[in-house]
């Protein structure tokens, strides 16, 4: 509030006053002032953000390209606050004259507008890193490129002019030194590496799971290295674009598909701009909407009531699922193989969905259940969550993954649930990825998935159906157990009744014990689980 | 004396034997234990004494359920086989029980809990050796007293006048066989069994035996085969009338049949410890109207008198008439009187106007 005694009819109306003060902000700006929405945070979580966005489009970069991502991490101490951080991959580089706009320009990107799935969305990541870097160092970042063997590799200093949201280049140059194909981002920024849960090496390994086509090798500042191993040399399928699907559109965008459509014909119009709509099911939505096929979809547009009843014969109508190759699943098999190479348990059980969708986007979703060896035995379970193949580090209270694993109890699969705990307790991993041509986030930061319904409902299924299979191991395993536990009490029955017999029979106590440890090995070990046929019921 | 031993032991030997036997030929190795439950013991109407059958059934050593008792019935065996060779005196089940009980190692268990598990083991081998426990060096411990006109050279050469035991009266010794508890003199006119202590105690004060010139004498509720071998031996002896007299409930006309019959337990060991001659001398249903007891001192049937009523009754040796009207009545008049009730009338009731009435006028059951 002023305090001004000035009059009000001297200064004209207030709106004209308060027109003056209104200016758009510029993206980079908005960011500057509210970069925890894009995780950077803490100290600790700034860190692992700028690898994840470095790691993220390297991943993308060479999935792209057919190459076999092998990517380098390193993280240097500047000084007590400052770590300088360097990625490298072997991806196909990056074209001069896009380059400083990916790195230096937020809300540029290549995939927004693709209904397909990729790890990057919104073309914020990097830049947001780079601005990061550049608002707590001072310094550029730096970035060497080299898209062919032939052509030299460019290094260019640069930062983000946070007006106008453009690249602004301080130095460009040609790095002799670099002298195969790839992208090296260099950064420094205010940051801390921590280890533990929520850590580089946590975040690496996990990511290491679910990109088993990729190698990673990391050199923390103390100067140890870290090899995660490829463990598969396949690369994941490329997904396709596709169209949306009918199931669990919005009316809005739904309306603005009418609105913006050429197409003359509404059934042409449900045909083409939809996946898994033919000719004959658009008949049939017309039928069930009570819409006439042949109507102009622009002019439905405008009759709300009619878009609705549309939207109604959506769901009504049987549509197929939607098609698997817009969406890379990591596949159960190298989900298997990305666990066995990181860590070392016991007992693993996959399970995958079919394709689904929810508001028009494809999803799949893929769970795991890791049990025993290295698992902390101490506590709850571990829940370790993927969108896209990123591992979901942050919030995982907020998530439907979370949300959905928790409905479940556990109690019914053999394994311990403590009174009004939400999960299991013991050595128990339970991992779920989701694969979604737009993986709904609860925000920009992409923590947590929201809690859709069709999401939340397939997570728990694909769980479900890994905790079935842990509960046969389990019981199996206690079968065993028990078995192993009464051969031992045998043996130990056995000397007693060596003994007695030996002082009944006066016959040596030795021989006697190895007598009847001979038929307990051959003979009656499958009789400790069961009683022998030959028997009949004992007491008195 | 040592050579009844040798046979002992050989039947023992026998045991391990058997066993053995299995293990060399590569066979599960088992035992075979008299079945002793109601299914295996018959009524043998002509000596009126509950026999065992010649069921038996296989235990079993790899046989979770068994292994264990398999393992104990060897260890006892062994134990007893071990006494009788040293030359030990008699143990008491319980001693024996002790001797034995020990942590198996490496099962985090021991050989027996609880006297419970030794206890029916040692019958078993007293079945399959056909040998009584007094025979093995083994005795339970009696509970009964006696006290009247008697008078018994004990194995330690003591003389033990029965008439001169004061309040507490004298002890039933574990063997009563002739060499361990030989009686010089008995002037008894009949012998009464009480089933309680308190009674016996009360009547014993009295000087009811003097008075009525009987033995008295008691085994403490059920009795342990001491009181029972001991009352088979006077009715084997003695040509005087034997009567019990008990509770006016199942549990009480159990006893009786005990005393009489035998038990089913130890059907095996009837045929030494059972006594034909004993006849029951009350409470009876018919004595609540005859002698009016009072209401005051009825207790009601709960389910397991009731359930106990319909086992009894389906005995072979309750069928006569007499018993199963008993019984029948008993479960229609739905009250039980304990015989301490009948000090709801008098103190001196039972021994001035009960025992006396029921003797004179013969009013038993059999």
């Amino acid at each position: 509030m002023t305090s001004s005694k000035v009059s009000r009819e001297e200064k004209g109306p207030i709106a004209l006053e308060l027109a003056k003060k209104q200016k758009s902000i510029s993206v980079a700006e908005f960011f500057e002032k509210n970069r925890h929405m894009l995780g950077f945070d803490s100290l600790p979580r700034c860190l692992i953000t700028c690898i994840k966005e470095a790691v993220d489009n390297s991943l993308d970069a060479c999935e792209e390209s057919s190459i076999l991502p092998d990517i380098y991490i390193r993280i240097r101490k500047v000084d007590d606050k400052m770590l300088n951080i360097v990625v490298e991959d072997n991806g196909p580089g990056i074209h001069k004259d896009v380059l400083p706009r990916v790195f230096g320009k937020l809300l540029y990107g290549s995939r927004f507008h693709a209904i397909r799935q990729s790890r990057g969305q919104q073309g914020i990541g990097i830049s947001a890193a780079v601005l990061y870097g550049q608002l707590t160092s001072g310094k550029p970042a730096r970035i060497t490129s080299k898209i062919d063997s032939k052509l030299p590799a460019y290094m260019y200093d640069l930062k983000i002019d946070t007006e106008t949201n453009e690249p602004r280049i301080l130095s460009e140059r040609i790095d002799e030194f670099f002298t195969s194909k790839g992208t090296r981002i260099e950064i420094e920024m205010e940051a801390a590496y921590v280890r533990g849960r929520q850590s580089v090496l946590e975040y690496l390994k996990n990511t290491s799971i679910v990109n088993p086509h990729a190698r990673f090798t990391f050199i923390d500042p103390y100067n140890e290295r870290f090899t995660f191993e490829r463990a598969s040399d396949i690369l994941p399928k490329k997904p396709v674009e596709i169209k949306p699907h009918p199931r669990g559109i919005e009316l809005g965008t739904l309306v603005k598909m009418l609105q913006v459509t050429d197409i003359k014909k509404l059934s042409s119009f449900l045909n083409s701009e939809f996946t898994k709509v033919g000719g004959y099911t658009a008949e049939n939505i017309c039928r069930e909407a009570n819409i006439d096929p042949n109507m102009v979809p622009h002019d439905l547009s405008m009759d709300i009531e009619g878009v609705k009843r549309l939207l109604g014969a959506f769901q009504k109508i049987k549509v197929m699922s939607p098609p698997r190759d817009c969406l890379s699943p990591i596949t159960e098999d190298l989900l298997k193989k990305g666990v066995i190479q990181n860590c070392n348990i016991d007992f693993i059980a996959t399970a995958s969905r079919p394709v689904n969708a929810s508001r028009g986007n494809p999803f799949m979703v893929e769970a795991v259940i890791a049990f025993g060896g290295d698992i902390e035995r101490e506590g709850k379970a571990d829940i370790i969550r993927f969108a896209n193949r990123v591992p979901l580090m942050y919030q995982q209270g907020a998530c439907a993954i979370t949300h959905a694993i928790e409905r479940i109890n556990w109690k019914h699969y053999n394994m311990e649930q403590p009174k009004n705990a939400k999960l299991p307790s013991g050595p128990i991993m339970v991992l779920v990825h989701i694969a979604s041509t737009n993986v709904p986030f609860t925000s920009e930061s992409k923590d947590a998935v929201a809690d859709i319904p069709e999401i939340m409902d397939d997570v728990e299924l694909a769980v479900r159906q890994c905790a079935r299979e842990l509960s046969r191991f389990l019981s199996e395993q206690k079968k065993a157990l028990e078995a192993r536990k009464k051969i031992r009490i045998f043996e130990s029955y056995t000397k007693e009744v060596a003994n007695a017999l030996s002082v009944l029979t006066g016959k040596d106590e030795a021989h006697i014990e190895a007598r009847f440890l001979d038929i307990l090995n051959k003979k009656y070990s499958k009789f400790i689980e069961e009683i022998p046929a030959e028997d009949n019921a004992g007491g008195e | 004396m040592a050579k009844k031993n040798d046979a002992i032991i050989s039947k023992l030997k026998n045991i391990g034997e058997g066993v053995l036997d299995d293990v060399e030929s590569g066979h599960n190795p088992s035992m075979d234990i008299m079945t002793r439950s109601i299914n295996n013991v018959h009524f043998d109407e002509a000596s009126g004494v509950i026999k065992l059958g010649n069921d038996r059934q296989k235990r079993f050593y790899f046989n979770v359920n068994q292994a264990k008792k398999f393992l104990q019935t060897l260890l006892i065996a062994k134990q007893i086989k071990t006494l009788i060779e040293q030359d030990k005196p008699p143990l008491s089940i319980r001693q024996l029980f002790y001797t034995l009980k020990h942590e198996i190692p490496g099962a985090g268990e021991n050989t027996f809990d609880v006297q419970e598990e030794s206890d029916p083991i040692i019958e078993d081998i007293e079945a399959i050796t056909d040998t009584l426990r007094e025979d093995l060096n083994l005795i339970a411990t009696p509970n009964g007293v006696i006290s009247g006109p008697m008078v018994v050279e004990d194995k330690t050469g003591d003389v033990l006048d029965f008439t001169r035991m004061g309040s507490a009266g004298g002890a039933v010794p574990p063997i009563v066989e002739d060499d361990y508890f030989h009686i010089k003199e008995m002037s008894a006119d009949y012998i009464l069994v009480v089933e309680k202590y308190a009674v016996w105690n009360l009547l014993n004060q009295e000087k009811y035996w003097k008075k009525n010139n009987c033995l008295l004498m008691t085994g403490k509720g059920q009795p342990a085969r001491a009181e029972r071998r001991l009352l088979a031996r006077f009715a084997e002896e003695f040509d005087i009338p034997i009567y019990i007299f008990t509770d006016m409930d199942p549990w009480g006309y159990y006893i009786y049949s005990v005393y009489k019959y035998g038990s089913i337990n130890l059907a095996f060991f009837s045929e030494k410890a059972a006594c034909p001659p004993a006849k029951y001398i009350g409470l009876s249903v018919r004595d609540v109207m005859d002698f009016q007891l009072p209401k005051s001192s009825w207790i009601k049937l709960n389910d397991e008198d009731n359930k106990r009523i319909e086992e009894i009754s389906s005995y072979p040796w309750f069928q006569k008439e007499r018993w199963q009207k008993e019984l029948s009545d008993l479960k229609k008049f739905g009250y039980k009187i304990e015989q301490d009730a009948l000090v709801s009338k008098s103190i001196e009731f039972t021994s001035n106007n009960y025992l006396p009435h029921k003797i004179e006028n013969k009013e038993f059951l059999e």
